[in-house]
């Protein structure tokens, strides 16, 4: 028996080495749903936050009726989406919020990555109060105020002090640091999801209650909640190089596009039109909007938004 | 020979075990007054010492940059995990273009008569009006995508279980050399592994593939043994004397014996497969999941719920189709149903009427609008429930007040207990009910995960998953009791635990936040609704098998419904409520890690933020620390039905 299982591991063996004389290089695989019809595809990277969809819903129409391409979008957060992009699993970005580590790796040393210009949207990262608290104490948009207004923003979960609320864990945030560092009396919850957060900044904008919670523009949000942003320390370039010293506010990002290299290179009409697209702020939450408040389907947005701009997406034909 | 014994040594058990217990606790105290003071002299303070600890990020991290780095030249991946990878992908896109070539009339005629061979006319037209029921929801072709991955993935868990089963089941030594690692992959969260895999695979169906396959090829391996070891040892005895060889013995006499456990196991392994499917969308398998996960990222329920539903109806039409073709021993007595061959022509025939009337895809107009209502419904809910509800107060007050009265001190005593008294504790509760080797198994779990530096977040997440047991196992009982007896409870219960079941756990996300807002309340809300189906359904069925003698001679001596309730079932039903208070415990702790995505914070949330950050040491060691709390309480739950099994 055992020298019969010897014999059939070691006949595997042979039979592999001989059938694998080809090296398989996993690096360059497609997904097996791409191009089923026998139609020329493209997969969009989207990442969990609504202006990520917004973006891909209407590349990914434009792309489908004006240019004839069937279009695959899969969900990743965004250090995977990099991993993913340069891997060719994925064709492109449309939306990154800056990732240092991965561009050097990916696009200057691997080259497996290429950009494709900017979005067109700049992004901010920053600390929000609802604005009915904000008219009710006009100085608590102040960091150096807000120690004294920590009680309204107790909850169960922050232990005594005020409770700052953080989202998704994919989400860059320097607020523990921030907190310690600014001596805040405050204690951050991370609410662990983009969807748990808007659903408790929703509630509490119901009751008209206090809460101090991470968050960013653009955001379709604002429409329905308006918030003012709390003041910090101002940003200088390189202070928040260190993670653990950071005390000053967050940076505008003008967010970027990138393109996986082969996709670049031979993409055709498609990567063409990728380096194109460029949008502004207002366009990008009038898609959000209708995505994630009037409960459009995507596909269903960005047709509206199309139907009605199309001086500003014929320049990004090919 | 092992049922006589099994009377002899009950009687004779209590009091020896009393005096036993009595015995290990004095050692362990002994021993506890020697090192104790040491310890708490050598390291002062509750938490876990630094110096014990031992920091894994660097070796994590280089080990990641390493694989990064030569993905795409080392001969290991070019010749190994390449050709792993390209053979998923070949072979889930074979099955998927199959299927869109079958088109949708062909996929539900083909369905529909699978069903019927195998279970029947009614559950065939159940199957065809779930497949139906896919394409009205407008979820046609990310189901034929999940169906493909789940037709792949089943078929490698399958056969890489079986092949461990076989092992396990002609050799001890595999057996015993086997055991700990299938218990690994069960109880290590899902996402612990998908952030090495993507790492090796990257992200997609490749990676989703194996990481589907870890975790559903245990059960497979487990039923394979088991139906082995089970055979019946006169019919082997009298095949050999009929001098066949072993290996005669193994086709023609134990692997049919072991039938009913095998198709136990196919049933179990695609009711894990089809779980993972939507947890594997994380990592971009496409499919149903990636629908489900997309419209959690527009806070939209409706639509989660709409692509929901089809993972629930292919849960369901599976589970009943596979456990038919279990129990459905004597297909002779079964009146004849249709052939394999008709089955096959009629779905051709049916795929080939869609081709010519160019109707393979599901028509556009044919959809039904779900998500519309049941947002209004969900908003409806979450406003008049949340807070300022006359006398009992809205959800959100209970669930602050479930944090600050149990969620808190629970975790303030665990966290002001001294390190090395937790350890004491985890010895005391698993040497009383076990042996020694399953109390230095839990210390030693325990301990690691000090050493792993993570004490701390640990004792947290211990602390929800004790208040979330205790909430699953009052509702548990109290629900699986009445079920027990009354046919008709039971009855309209079995849909509602098959849905809370198999329904993707992503979808109720929103509603929990909603209704408790965020934090570690809705983090154990979320436990509770995924573990409570199991522990009802274990608790029943333990009380309906109650030997009907013991029950009728109570009634006739004049016993009330409570009192048979409390003398009779309950004692007698002891180890089905032991296993469902193992099962509770299991099944809690696997929705750690959601909890981490609705405020839960502790080891669920760095193990999201290991995967989202690409952080291999962050999620690793988080993921590691969640196995050895598992296999602590593991350990402290269930050391009757460990040694149980072992003989068996």
């Amino acid at each position: 028996m055992r020298r019969r299982t010897t014999t059939a591991v070691l006949g595997s063996l042979v039979l592999l080495t001989a059938t694998g004389c080809g090296a398989a290089d996993m690096t360059k695989q497609a997904s097996p749903f791409a191009n089923a019809g026998g139609t020329k595809s493209v997969t969009l990277s989207v990442q969990s936050w609504v202006g990520a969809q917004a973006n891909v819903a209407v590349a990914q129409y434009l792309l489908q009726h004006e240019l004839g391409y069937h279009v695959d979008t899969v969900q990743v957060d965004e250090v995977p989406a990099w991993d993913a992009l340069s891997q060719g699993r994925v064709d492109a970005i449309l939306e990154d919020w800056g990732h240092p580590d991965q561009e050097k790796r990916y696009v200057e040393d691997k080259k497996t990555i290429r950009r494709a210009g900017g979005l067109g949207v700049t992004g901010h990262i920053g600390w929000f109060v609802p604005a009915y608290l904000a008219r009710q104490h006009p100085d608590i948009t102040d960091w150096k105020n807000l120690d004294k207004y920590a009680s309204l923003f107790r909850t169960a979960e922050s232990g005594g002090k005020g409770q700052l609320m953080d989202g998704s864990p994919s989400y860059v945030t320097n607020d523990k640091a921030l907190v310690k560092n600014l001596k805040l009396d405050y204690q951050v919850v991370f609410a662990g999801s983009e969807a748990a957060q808007i659903t408790q900044i929703k509630q509490f904008a119901k009751e008209k209650k206090p809460f101090l919670t991470y968050w960013y523009a653009p955001q379709w949000l604002f429409e329905k909640v308006p918030m003012t942003e709390v003041k910090l320390p101002p940003y200088k370039e390189g202070c928040d190089a260190d993670a653990a010293k950071v005390a000053c506010a967050y940076p505008h990002t003008p967010l970027q596009k990138y393109l996986n290299a082969g996709f670049a290179r031979s993409g055709g009409k498609a990567a063409a039109f990728l380096k194109k697209f460029r949008w502004t702020t207002e366009d990008q939450n009038e898609v959000s909007l209708m995505i994630a408040d009037q409960k459009l389907s995507p596909q269903d947005a960005a047709k509206k938004w199309v139907d009605s701009h199309p001086s500003v997406w014929r320049k990004w034909l090919p | 020979m092992a049922s006589l014994t099994v009377p002899a040594s009950r009687t004779g058990t209590p009091r020896v075990l009393k005096s036993r217990t009595a015995g290990k606790l004095l050692l362990l105290a002994l021993f506890a007054a020697v090192l104790a003071p040491w310890a708490a002299g050598h390291w002062p303070g509750a938490a876990w010492p630094h110096d014990l600890t031992v920091s894994v990020t660097k070796p994590l991290t280089s080990a990641s940059d390493w694989v990064i780095d030569h993905r795409d030249s080392h001969p290991l991946f070019l010749y190994f995990f390449g050709y792993i990878s390209n053979a998923v992908v070949l072979a889930v896109r074979a099955v998927y273009l199959t299927l869109l070539a079958a088109g949708w009339p062909g996929v539900t005629v083909l369905g529909a008569l699978v069903a019927w061979r195998v279970a029947g006319p009614r559950l065939a037209a159940g199957t065809a009006v779930a497949f139906l029921a896919c394409g009205a929801l407008g979820m046609w072709v990310p189901t034929m995508q999940t169906l493909a991955l789940m037709v792949v993935a089943v078929l490698a868990s399958v056969a890489v279980g079986a092949l461990l089963g076989l092992a396990a089941g002609l050799s001890d030594r595999m057996d015993r050399a086997l055991r700990p690692v299938l218990d690994t992959m069960q109880v290590l969260p899902a996402f612990a592994y998908l952030l090495p895999v993507v790492l090796v695979f990257g992200i997609g169906v490749p990676a989703a593939v194996l990481a589907t396959v870890v975790y559903a090829a245990p059960p497979m391996a487990r039923l394979t043994a088991l139906g082995l070891r089970g055979a019946d040892p006169e019919v082997l005895e009298a095949v050999e004397s009929l001098g066949a060889t072993r290996r005669q013995r193994l086709l023609t006499a134990r692997i049919p014996l072991a039938r009913a456990e095998l198709l136990l196991g196919l049933n179990q392994t695609i009711m894990m497969a089809l779980s993972m499917a939507v947890i594997a969308s994380v990592i971009g398998a496409g499919g149903l999941g990636d629908r489900v996960y997309q419209a959690l990222a527009s806070v939209d329920v409706g639509q989660a719920l709409a692509a929901g539903i089809p993972i629930v109806l292919l849960a369901i039409v599976l589970d009943r189709v596979t456990a038919a073709a279990g129990t459905a021993d004597d297909s002779a007595a079964r009146p004849k149903t249709i052939g394999w061959v008709y089955a096959l022509a009629v779905t051709a025939a049916a795929a080939l009427a869609a081709r010519l009337l160019g109707r393979l895809d599901w028509p556009s107009g044919w959809t039904l609008d779900i998500a519309a209502p049941v947002d209004r419904a969900v908003d409806w809910m979450t406003n008049h429930l949340y807070s300022g509800v006359p006398v009992v107060g809205g959800t959100a007050d209970w669930a602050g007040h479930f944090t600050t009265w149990v969620l808190d001190p629970v975790r303030g005593g665990l966290e002001w207990l001294p390190w090395w008294s937790v350890l004491l504790i985890v010895a005391a509760l698993a040497w009383t009910i076990g042996t020694w080797r399953t109390a230095l198994t839990a210390v030693l779990a325990m301990a690691a995960i000090g050493v792993l530096g993570v004490w701390q977040p640990a004792l947290d997440t211990l602390s929800q998953v004790l208040a979330a047991v205790v909430v699953t196992l009052v509702l548990g009982f109290a629900t699986g009791i009445a079920a027990a007896r009354s046919d008709r409870v039971e009855r309209a219960l079995r849909p509602v635990l098959d849905v809370f079941q198999t329904m993707p756990q992503f979808v109720y996300l929103i509603p929990v936040v909603a209704l408790f807002g965020v934090g570690r309340a809705p983090a154990v809300a979320a436990a509770v609704v995924y573990a409570l189906p199991a522990v009802v359904r274990i608790t029943a069925q333990g009380l309906r098998q109650v030997d009907p003698a013991a029950l009728e001679s109570a009634r006739s001596l004049g016993a009330t419904g409570r009192q048979q309730l409390w003398q009779i079932q309950l004692p007698l039903a002891r180890r089905s409520l032991l296993l469902a208070v193992n099962q509770g415990v299991v099944l809690v702790l696997a929705v750690v890690i959601i909890g981490g995505l609705v405020g839960g914070g502790a080891l669920g949330y760095n193990v999201v933020l290991g995967l989202a950050q690409g952080d291999l040491a962050t999620g690793l060691v988080a993921g590691a620390a969640i196995v050895c709390l598992g296999l602590m309480l593991d350990r402290v739950t269930q050391p009757t039905g460990r040694r149980a099994k072992k003989g068996a």
